[in-house]
């Protein structure tokens, strides 16, 4: 790849001067920048970040929301050959301190007051830091800081420069080659501080065409960036295949005008964590509840009809002419306007990434003709490394290594990958890079999985939690304790779920109720109940859960590798897990160790068989408080099925 | 920082009686530009009836109000809007069918030329006027930051958004002078902060001078530059908060005494 990020805009700049680069709403209006006056501001903003003391090699970090003019900061910053490096804008202000101080960062450039607030709340510990420029001036205006001024007075001195020197500016764009770093994207580490990833505008530019050649992208795409742009995601969507596409990048309103402006909108090009879909599933779903009893049937006929029908449509498989007649019908009553009324009318690609999504999301999604996909990859591989094609989508695997990508997996069942959009390394931080990168060019996902029948990339869960069975009837089985979990947690009736198992001879459950929905459930059933320890303790609830573990233990069996690691028994805890208790963590992960810990004693009543515990754990509330909830817990054992051997 | 300026409004010995009710009896006091001025007191003090007689939905009995140098016997509503002071209510009196948009928007009419025949058949100069008129009120919703429920029926959206689309209503008269009736009664502490942060903002952004009622004694004394204190229709206490704070009778009145 021989190009650069400012020399792709200026090249559109040239070609489509007219055409809109970037849209945003303000004033309840869309506000369109062309890509020539994108360039005209790039060009201004290049100008005063030099008169500032810019110059290339030295980093700018960038802090907000999507917005038109921090993406024309971080082209002006490359076209200096200055180094952008976006962080968080939800992060908190002492979480600043590490990429600020590593990265020697003297200039940036944030969104509003509160991102000012948070970098004047910690300016003692960057002395470095010499220039803060905001680009919403609401609320500012009493602020007298040394080094602190609006963008717009940056603007404007750049403009002044630049009609003095108008040749300065593609000079400057020239000089910057492919191989220097264009950007880096600080990743939290579950330990230690934050890792600087190094990319290349070699490294971004690459995949972002792979990816755009794999899905036919053209400049004719839509796209509304409304996730954060320090995570690569959002970058590569918004930033890195907007410059290579030339395509129109759309911003918020607000972050909380994103359902309206999307379906405004109406992207052709989408990408969003699992939860994202999750939430505008419930909203539906919610919104349905309410309505009137004909329009209830009508959706639960239509529902039911694209569950059947709608995958294999989406697949290209072959359907009969009377379910096609019917889906059309229902695609005019239900899924169009359901479509429309998601946002969704006009999306040709959805990818969906970060986390398992559940089989019953993600069919749901393809069912009303939504061609939502998969993707596999991480920021140090700039994203793009396993995509699944358009008819092949599956919600267990995350689709075939793209072009350029090669895979192989290690001894352990790591995944491997090899590709011309690997990072360069961590900055200043070579034994971190040591440890990811081979001499040969590998880089260590850090995943477990393995290449199923058809192709496809399966990934199974982090490799270093997948653990073996010890000893009994699957000896030496592979334990992949998030992959269980996850199956457990698709269930709307279970809210978390732990697996222990490695190093065990079965494997045991403690699971978690979602109280809201089992609930419900129970209320529908008649079944009275105290509070959430006497309605998790209910033998009917028990029985529940019973049949969801069972129903994950059949779909293990379905796979050799993993029928291993099929729950033999499990509990039903006496109070939710909690990050305030130290059991979750902040994003809602378990922290198995902890939880080991604390529940040693329930435990070793699964695996020593018994069939009741006696518990007592000390709980935090919300005030501050603390007291301790206590319960006799009931163990329960599951059936567990046969491996299901499948020829390959 | 913020520049307070001359007295702008000044109430001169008002009183105010329903048959033999005296509600107000002999208030005096004045409101500086720019400066967030609190009428505190407990139930039945006499704030609300202060405000309305401040607004001409009251004529006071006796006494005189000043404003922008002018002295008043009695004002009409009406006047009292054009001479540019707005007002929200403590028991919000939005249309609650329309929208957010057109509820802030009916507080342009004053600024508007075209008569209701032509804004109803949206003619001519009634379109160009509506589009620029829109734009200022775009301008309050992004400020307020209710842009989510722009076109949201108001009879829909929580109490707490309710009371901000009120005092965007109120802000779409471009106010020299805003008088806010409790503006943070029957609200959580989150909206209660979000609605302080607003009149502040509304203060230091537009300077626009402030005059508000409130129960909740501790938002008052942190945002007020200045307070009047009444007690059964009497003004009991005058100043900074600080200075409020410390007064015997204030603390007898409003805070209660141990006995």
């Amino acid at each position: 790849m021989t190009t650069t990020f400012p020399r792709l805009m200026l090249e559109h700049a040239r070609q489509r001067p007219d055409a809109a680069a970037l849209r945003e709403k303000e004033y309840g209006i869309w506000q369109a920048t062309s890509w020539a006056e994108l360039s005209a501001l790039v060009q201004a903003l290049a100008h005063g970040l030099h008169q500032a003391g810019l110059a290339a090699g030295q980093h700018l970090v960038v802090v907000g929301e999507n917005r038109p003019r921090l993406s024309a900061v971080m082209l002006a910053a490359q076209s200096l050959g200055a180094i952008p490096v976006p962080l968080y804008q939800d992060a908190v202000a002492a979480e600043f301190v590490f990429p600020l101080v590593n990265a020697e960062v003297a200039f940036a450039v944030v969104e509003d007051q509160e991102q000012v607030d948070k970098l004047l709340e910690i300016r003692e510990q960057l002395p470095l830091l010499q220039h803060i420029w905001f680009d919403d001036p609401r609320g500012l205006r009493n602020y007298d800081e040394p080094g602190l001024s609006p963008l717009d007075a940056l603007v404007a001195a750049g403009r002044v420069e630049a009609a003095a020197h108008p040749q300065l500016y593609t000079q400057w764009i020239e000089a910057v080659q492919p191989g220097d770093t264009a950007a880096m994207f600080f990743t939290s580490g579950t330990t230690g501080n934050p890792k600087g990833v190094i990319h290349t505008h070699a490294t971004l530019i690459d995949r972002a065409m792979a990816g755009a050649r794999f899905d036919k992208l053209t400049s004719r795409e839509e796209v509304l960036a409304y996730l954060p742009p320090a995570w690569i995601g959002q970058n590569v969507f918004s930033y890195a295949q907007w410059l290579a596409c030339g395509y129109v990048v759309n911003c918020p309103e607000s972050a909380s005008t994103v359902s309206i402006d999307l379906k405004e909108i109406g992207p052709t090009y989408y990408f969003a964590p699992p939860r994202v879909f999750e939430g505008l599933l419930t909203t539906v779903m919610i919104r349905m509840e309410d309505a009137s009893v004909a329009k209830r049937w009508l959706f639960k006929r239509c529902m039911d009809l694209a569950r059947r029908v709608g995958p294999a449509l989406m697949d290209g498989l072959p359907v009969g002419t009377l379910d096609k007649l019917k889906y059309a019908l229902g695609n005019l009553l239900i899924y169009g306007p359901l479509r429309n009324t998601l946002g969704f009318s006009r999306v040709r690609v959805a990818y969906t990434a970060g986390e398992a999504i559940g089989p019953d999301l993600f069919s749901f999604y393809r069912s009303i003709g939504i061609n939502l996909k998969q993707l596999y990859g991480s920021t140090e591989t700039a994203v793009f490394v396993c995509l699944q094609p358009d008819n092949e989508a599956r919600s267990d695997t995350v689709g075939v290594p793209i072009e350029g990508v090669e895979i192989k997996l290690a001894e352990s069942g790591e995944i491997l990958v090899r590709s011309p959009g690997l990072l360069k390394g961590y900055y200043k931080n070579d034994a971190a890079t040591a440890e990811v990168l081979t001499p040969e060019g590998w880089y260590h996902t850090g995943d477990a999985g393995f290449i199923d029948a058809s192709g496809h990339l399966k990934i199974i869960d982090r490799a270093k939690d997948v653990g073996r069975i010890l000893g009994g009837t699957n000896d030496g089985a592979m334990f992949a304790p998030k992959y269980v979990e996850n199956k457990l947690k698709f269930f709307s009736h279970i809210k978390e779920a732990v697996a222990f198992g490695d190093q065990r001879e079965k494997v045991c459950a403690f699971i978690n109720i979602d109280f809201e929905a089992v609930g419900n459930w129970a209320e529908r059933q008649n079944l009275p109940y105290a509070g959430y320890n006497d309605l998790a303790q209910k033998a009917e609830v028990y029985e529940l859960i019973r049949e969801c573990v069972e129903k994950v233990n059949a779909d293990l069996a379905q796979d050799e590798l993993l029928a291993g690691s099929q729950i033999t028994r499990f509990l039903v805890l006496h109070k939710e897990l909690d990050a305030d208790d130290g059991e979750l963590t902040r994003t809602r992960k378990v922290r198995r160790g902890a939880i080991a810990d604390k529940y040693a004693v329930l435990i070793d009543a699964l695996y020593a068989g018994r069939t009741t515990q006696f518990i007592e754990t000390a709980v935090k509330f919300e005030d501050g408080r603390s007291g301790s909830v206590s319960a006799d817990l009931k163990i329960v054992d599951a059936k567990t099925f046969p491996a299901v051997r499948r020829a390959a | 920082m913020k520049k307070i300026g001359e007295v702008i409004l000044e109430v001169k010995n008002i009183s105010l009686a329903f048959g033999g009710v005296k509600a107000l009896t002999d208030i005096s006091f004045d409101v500086r530009e720019h400066e967030i001025r609190s009428i505190i007191g407990p139930n039945g003090a006499g704030k609300s009836s202060m405000l309305n007689c401040i607004n001409g939905v009251y004529q006071p009995t006796q006494g005189s109000i000043t404003f922008k140098g002018q002295t008043f016997r009695h004002m009409n509503s009406r006047q009292v809007a054009e001479m540019g002071v707005a007002r929200t209510f403590q028991n919000l009196a939005l249309f609650k069918g329309m929208s957010v948009l057109d509820n802030i928007m009916t507080g342009r009419n004053l600024h508007m030329k075209s008569n209701l025949l032509m804004q109803a058949l949206r003619w001519g100069p009634a379109e160009r006027e509506e589009i620029a008129q829109r734009e200022k009120v775009e301008r309050i919703i992004d400020f307020l930051e209710i842009q989510p429920y722009r076109k949201t029926p108001v009879g829909r959206l929580p109490y707490g958004l309710q009371k901000r689309v009120d005092l965007g209503r109120a802000l779409a008269m471009e106010p020299q002078v805003l008088l806010l009736d409790e503006p943070m009664a029957g609200m959580n502490v989150e909206e209660k902060q979000d609605m302080c942060r607003f009149i502040l903002d509304v203060n230091d952004e537009f300077g626009t001078t402030i005059v508000l009622i409130e129960h909740d004694m501790g938002v008052v004394m942190d945002i007020s530059d200045r307070v009047v204190v009444l007690d059964y229709g009497k003004k009991i206490g005058d100043g900074a908060p600080d200075e409020v704070r410390r007064n015997e009778d204030v603390i007898r009145a409003y805070l209660g005494t141990s006995h």
